[in-house]
């Protein structure tokens, strides 16, 4: 499954900690963030429970940018 | 401004005021620190408090860390007034640069702005506007001038001129009317449209190009890649050095050259290393040149994928061309006409042929007819005979005509000249008499051959042509558009292996580009490295089977493509190199003391704007020269 969040993130360099921090969460296949668009495109592990896989790809990105955000 | 922006900007106001005031009040030890921590605590509470948060999560080394570091080392060194400044001019920087990203993102994203936002219905008589969303394919909605057609469809009433531009990048007008097929994303310019649906919005054209455009920036280049891991490396690496020219010049001087060791002037100079050290400008600047050469491209027409295939799009020097429908106009016309003596008028030679043919539905009586500039009078055709595989025969206003093939006149054993241009021939003959033959071929596209001419004026090394047509036909095509390889009579499965044989021979770096129109070449869209598909208004197949989309027929735009690309890379490698250079020369100023803390700033602010205000050029696309 494949689905495109819009996030909300300020410099372009926080913007590719946070896709690593995404492709490392569990339940993420590949992740990959668009800074000038401001969307992160997320491909979920098969059978994976999507709510639940993004709020721990939150917390991530909270991690490496405490200012980020992601609509989900 | 955003509102974060403005939160900004007033905490840079207050912070600037009351660093002035300190300034000329005499206060010194403990009161002027105390005093001074108030606007340093205004200005940048929210780099300490993300300082310490990364600490915490183990993310030592972001740039919030490092203008810490810095302040908290100036403010350390009893510098309260340096301390402060330093982080207050960082916050401007940070404003500025913020406001330029943003502002030129939008300006990116106004351009591929063909988003409709709305679609009106009929409801009793009355206008209601409602989510394009929310309409069923089927249904009638009305367009009026002046607003976007929100829905692929078909015009069920009125007629009008639309506006193509922002899909095509092509300023001529479209007239339409009752029957005829509609794309989204189209402007209704004159008059009001009823259109029935023939997709969901979702399956609109307009929603599939823009779904293409938002994820373009999501495919990313070699450049791009190269940069964030540079940046994983270099940040690290820009720390340790720091740390070391800290510790080991001073320990040098005290241990070696029996010198007072100065430590604060190297943790001065270390601290300065750290604020130029920022990759921002490089990390940013990269992918917003991609972000405006795609759109540039976009603007034109061109719709590219991914930074990827615009960066392989500047490295192209083969490119192979299918014939119909992309060098030719794919529809048979009448080309050429060969009356026999001069007292014949051409006129008058298509004129009797469209007459003996008006009653066949065959596609060369349909160019027959649409070559005639007359109105035709069928009344006077009588006695038609059609002859399968030869053409017909027929009395124009009781003279007898023959219009066919040579089987024809070999038949009628009527002596005729026989025509040698590629193409099929008519031949004409009126009571028994020869007068003349009419070639009907595909013609080639109005702009194909400057097109040609002008890829190999932007380097590309060979233009090779694809066909499935027979040898005489190809030949010529190719020769008058000055094709360097001509492949004629060829299956589609022949086409991929002749793509792939290409692939192989040529060396890594060169790049082969496939040009097709989307129908039936798919697997050679999909082999080549890059697959362009042209002609692609309302096309899906096209639209996903290519990696650069060329939304109308004209291959004068492969140039262009390739134009915008070069120009692209060119200001890539330029941001590239100029962050580079003017930060490893400020770092090096720095370690020898030379470069101060504003200095580090202009480098780690002013390269990044600069960088910014370049990776706008992309944007700019001409569509000569």
């Amino acid at each position: 499954m494949n689905k495109s969040y819009k996030i909300e993130v300020d410099c372009a360099n926080c913007a590719a900690k946070m896709e690593d921090a995404a492709k490392n969460t569990e339940g993420v296949a590949n992740a990959t963030v668009s800074f000038m668009a401001q969307k992160m495109k997320v491909e979920f592990v098969e059978g994976a429970d999507e709510k639940a896989v993004m709020k721990n790809v939150l917390k991530a990105c909270k991690k490496v940018e405490p200012d980020c955000e992601i609509e989900f | 401004m955003t509102k974060k922006q403005k939160k900004v900007l007033i905490r840079i106001i207050i912070a600037f005021v009351l660093l002035i005031v300190l300034k000329f009040m005499p206060i010194s030890g403990w009161v002027a620190f105390a005093l001074y921590m108030i606007p340093y605590f205004i200005i940048g509470y929210d780099i300490l408090r993300k300082a310490i948060l990364g600490i915490v999560h183990g993310e030592v080394f972001d740039e919030n860390f490092l203008m810490a570091v810095a302040t908290v080392g100036a403010i350390c060194l009893g510098d309260y007034s340096e301390g402060v400044a330093v982080m207050l001019f960082y916050q401007i920087g940070e404003l500025f640069q913020s406001y330029a990203v943003g502002k030129s993102r939008k300006n990116i994203s106004a351009l591929m702005d063909i988003r409709p936002d709305y679609a009106n219905i009929e409801v009793d008589g009355k206008l209601e506007q409602v989510d394009p969303d929310d309409i069923a394919v089927g249904s009638i909605i009305v367009v009026q001038p002046g607003e976007k057609v929100p829905i692929d469809g078909k015009v069920i009433e009125g007629s009008s001129t639309l506006n193509t531009s922002a899909l095509t990048g092509e300023s001529v007008p479209r007239d339409v009317s009752e029957g005829d097929e509609i794309i989204s994303g189209c402007v209704n310019m004159t008059g009001l449209l009823k259109i029935q649906t023939t997709k969901a919005f979702g399956e609109s054209t307009v929603s599939k190009i823009l779904d293409l455009v938002e994820n373009s920036s999501m495919k990313k280049s070699r450049s791009e890649n190269f940069i964030s891991k540079f940046a994983k490396i270099y940040t690290p690496a820009v720390c340790y050095g720091a740390v070391a020219l800290a510790i080991l010049p001073p320990l040098v001087r005290m241990f070696f050259l029996q010198m007072e060791p100065a430590w604060s002037d190297w943790v001065f100079r270390a601290l300065t290393f750290l604020v130029i050290s920022c990759p921002c400008a490089l990390v940013i600047s990269i992918p917003m040149s991609f972000f405006g050469g795609i759109g540039g491209a976009s603007k034109c027409g061109i719709l590219v994928k991914g930074s990827n295939y615009l960066e392989a799009l500047s490295e192209t020097s083969y490119v192979v061309f299918d014939k119909t429908g992309t060098l030719t106009e794919g529809v048979f016309k009448v080309n050429k006409v060969f009356p026999e003596t001069e007292k014949i008028a051409e006129e008058y030679l298509l004129t009797i042929a469209a007459l003996a043919e008006s009653y066949s539905s065959h596609p060369i009586s349909k160019s027959l007819k649409e070559a005639c500039t007359k109105e035709l009078n069928t009344e006077q055709v009588t006695d038609i005979e059609e002859i399968a595989g030869h053409g017909v025969t027929a009395k124009i206003n009781g003279r007898e005509a023959a219009v066919g093939n040579a089987k024809l006149m070999q038949k009628l054993r009527i002596t005729y000249t026989e025509c040698k241009e590629p193409g099929t021939i008519v031949y004409v003959a009126l009571e028994n008499e020869f007068i003349g033959s009419i070639l009907i071929a595909d013609v080639t596209k109005k702009n194909a051959k400057s097109a040609i001419s002008s890829l190999k004026q932007n380097g590309v090394k060979k233009t090779i042509m694809l066909t499935g047509d027979n040898k005489k036909v190809a030949d010529a095509v190719g020769k008058e558009l000055g094709l360097d390889e001509i492949h004629s009579e060829l299956l589609p499965a022949d086409k991929v292996s002749l793509v792939e044989k290409y692939l192989d021979e040529k060396d890594a770096k060169a790049k082969l580009a496939f040009v097709g129109d989307g129908i039936n070449d798919a697997p050679v869209l999909t082999r080549a490295d890059i697959g362009i598909a042209m002609g692609a208004m309302g096309s899906d197949a096209a639209i996903e089977a290519a990696d650069v989309v060329l939304m109308d027929d004209d291959p004068a735009k492969i140039a262009l493509a390739i134009r915008i690309s070069r120009k692209c890379i060119r200001i890539v490698y330029q941001n590239i190199v100029f962050a580079l250079v003017i930060k490893g020369l400020c770092l090096l100023l720095g370690a020898l003391g030379i470069a101060n803390m504003w200095a580090a700033i202009f480098a780690d602010v002013g390269v990044m704007v600069i960088a910014v205000l370049n990776a706008m050029r992309a944007l700019n696309t001409k569509k000569t020269g």
